[in-house]
């Protein structure tokens, strides 16, 4: 308010300039003060992120390192060798890459089908934003939803079991097992890469396929010599992308099997809710292994996305 | 040109089946509650449980609460990293990214061994405190959409130039985000809100490692304990999300679009 009424003086003679002033007259001044007030306003995120972010995860880190009497130890870390946490990450990676590598599979094929496959206009805007809720639709409720369809009781299986005669259950079927997890999974990985890939399949150019077919190439040529070399660094990051989404997820696991599949997370969760592993230092050596994993796949996602972007200038 | 499309067909027609079917059998599992004829009692059941009201009102209240700290971190934060410190804008990024980086489960594992009571700051201690550490989880969590949402809204407005504009008019910085900026932005800024709520209203992890009465933590303890509440409550929760996210679409129809100068 002060500066509205230091300019409605100041216009009356122009020589005092209010504390906003002029950019020309003194422009360093302004500059300094400027990127003050930038670095004010850049300030609240800075922090929060220090107290909420960083803090609190770095935390972990050290404690991963520390025993019982505060002193510095391996021990922690050696201790994850244990056959029950060596099972549980072993289970873990494999529905997370399971889930990320058919996610990454079914939603290229869907994104490929709706953008390039000339299906109606509508239909690719339908998709993208059913993508958009599915996506989001993870958690508990998800759980509930494949329970609903897949479960003992769910529709799916009643309808095999009482129309097709065909259980599934005795045919080895477990939706709370290592294939019903990836199968829930994979409910919002396909989304998610859709969603990801859609703009990566836009920027193939029509001309490129064109100029193929022009030379002679067939189909399945322009994928193997054009189109798949393209889309590759956007393929492996959204992988690892996937990867890392679906290894740190524990709502939808925990409600669909309760804690039957020991993933990570759901050990992870039994341990901070009553030291089930009789060892707080543990507990953050099991995080810091959760941080790696995650931390090494976004890396990979990081750096390939770099790359393909280099590639595109 | 004729085999192209059936495949295409195929595929999409695969899809639709993996995608619906669950959402189909999730509702008519719903109707089931009374042996042999389809009712919507699981409902009735579920909108009359006060613990229903009780964790979704509790939650809805979290979530606004996050929203606004949420928009109190982040649009400043984007507007003068896009206005005046473009060279922060990696570090902005790699921040931003964080909470994809970091699992929710490590988020509030280390919030639990940092805020506990014996620490400097003590935010577990009390039920207050608790509530305020899990809007700033949700903030956490929030964030690396939001800021998308922000930078997107700024993208789309000429932020240089109504800045200026509204220097020479003789507003200070606060005065222009306040009342110039935010209101071009306030599509963008709703787009990150919902996204926000459709993101935090059913989380479970931080919400039940820290002991609050959450809707998530609810729907689990339903999930646990009831036959057919759960498929109510994934129906409703199905219908929060699509609403969330509708209301998104609808509001990219009112994204001013002043000019796209910058950038």
């Amino acid at each position: 308010m002060t500066d509205t009424s230091s300019l409605v003086t100041g216009s009356a003679a122009p020589v005092s300039t209010g504390a906003t002033g002029s950019p020309r007259r003194n422009p360093l001044a302004n500059f300094a003060r400027s990127q003050l007030g930038a670095y004010l306003g850049v300030a609240p995120f800075l922090i929060f992120a220090v107290l909420f972010l960083l803090v609190p995860t770095l935390t972990l880190v050290a404690g991963a390192f520390v025993d019982d009497a505060g002193h510095f130890t391996f021990q922690n870390i050696l201790d994850l060798g244990t056959p029950a946490i060596l099972n549980s990450y072993w289970i873990s990676i494999r529905v997370s890459a399971a889930s990320a590598i058919l996610g990454a599979v079914f939603g290229l094929i869907i994104a490929l089908a709706v953008i390039r496959g000339r299906l109606p206009e509508g239909i690719r805007a339908a998709v993208l934003t059913f993508s958009g809720v599915a996506s989001n639709f993870a958690g508990i409720p998800l759980a509930f939803a494949f329970l609903s369809t897949l479960g003992r009781l769910g529709l799916v299986t009643v309808i095999l079991k009482t129309v097709f005669d065909f259980d599934m259950y005795k045919a080895g079927f477990n939706l709370l097992s290592f294939s019903g997890l990836t199968l829930t999974y994979l409910y919002f990985q396909i989304p998610l890469m859709i969603l990801i890939i859609a703009p990566a399949i836009d920027g193939l150019k029509k001309e490129w396929s064109e100029a193929a077919s022009t030379l002679g190439a067939t189909k399945t040529q322009f994928w193997r010599y054009i189109g798949l070399p393209v889309l590759w660094p956007n393929l492996l990051g959204t992988v690892s992308l996937l990867f890392a989404n679906a290894f740190g997820a524990i709502a939808t696991a925990y409600a669909l099997t309760g804690s039957s599949l020991n993933i990570v997370p759901i050990l992870l969760y039994a341990q901070i809710r009553g030291d089930v592993l009789h060892n707080p230092g543990l507990g953050a050596a099991l995080a810091l292994g959760m941080i790696v994993i995650t931390a090494f796949a976004n890396v990979i996602y990081l750096v390939i996305r770099s790359r393909a972007e280099r590639w595109l200038k | 040109m004729k085999r192209s499309k059936l495949w295409a067909w195929i595929t999409f027609g695969v899809a639709v089946a993996y995608f619906l079917v669950p959402l189909l059998a999730t509702f008519e599992f719903s109707l089931r509650i009374r042996r042999g004829t389809y009712s919507l009692d699981a409902y009735a059941s579920v909108f009359s449980d006060p613990r229903f009201q009780a964790t979704f009102g509790y939650s809805l209240l979290v979530g606004l609460f996050a929203i606004i700290v949420g928009i109190f971190i982040v649009v400043p934060a984007a507007y003068f990293v896009r206005l005046r410190a473009p060279h922060l804008r990696p570090l902005i990024e790699f921040v931003t990214l964080l909470p994809l980086i970091i699992p929710p489960i490590i988020l509030v594992f280390g919030y639990i061994r940092l805020y506990n009571t014996s620490s400097i700051l003590p935010l577990t201690g009390s039920t207050f405190g608790t509530d305020i550490l899990l809007v700033l989880a949700y903030v956490a969590l929030a964030l690396p959409y939001m800021y998308r949402a922000v930078d997107t809204g700024l993208r789309t407005i000429d932020v240089q130039t109504l800045t200026e504009a509204a220097t020479i008019l003789g507003a200070n910085q606060m005065v222009i985000l306040a009342r110039v900026i935010f209101p071009n932005i306030i599509v963008a800024v709703l787009s990150g809100a919902f996204l926000t709520l459709a993101i935090v209203i059913g989380e479970f992890t931080i919400a039940s490692l820290l002991n609050r009465p959450a809707f998530g933590p609810y729907l689990q303890n339903v999930g646990a304990n009831r036959a057919f509440e759960p498929a109510a409550l994934a129906v409703i929760s199905f219908v929060i999300t699509w609403g969330a996210m509708g209301m998104i679409q609808l509001l990219s129809r009112f994204a001013p679009k002043t000019a796209a100068l910058t950038d």
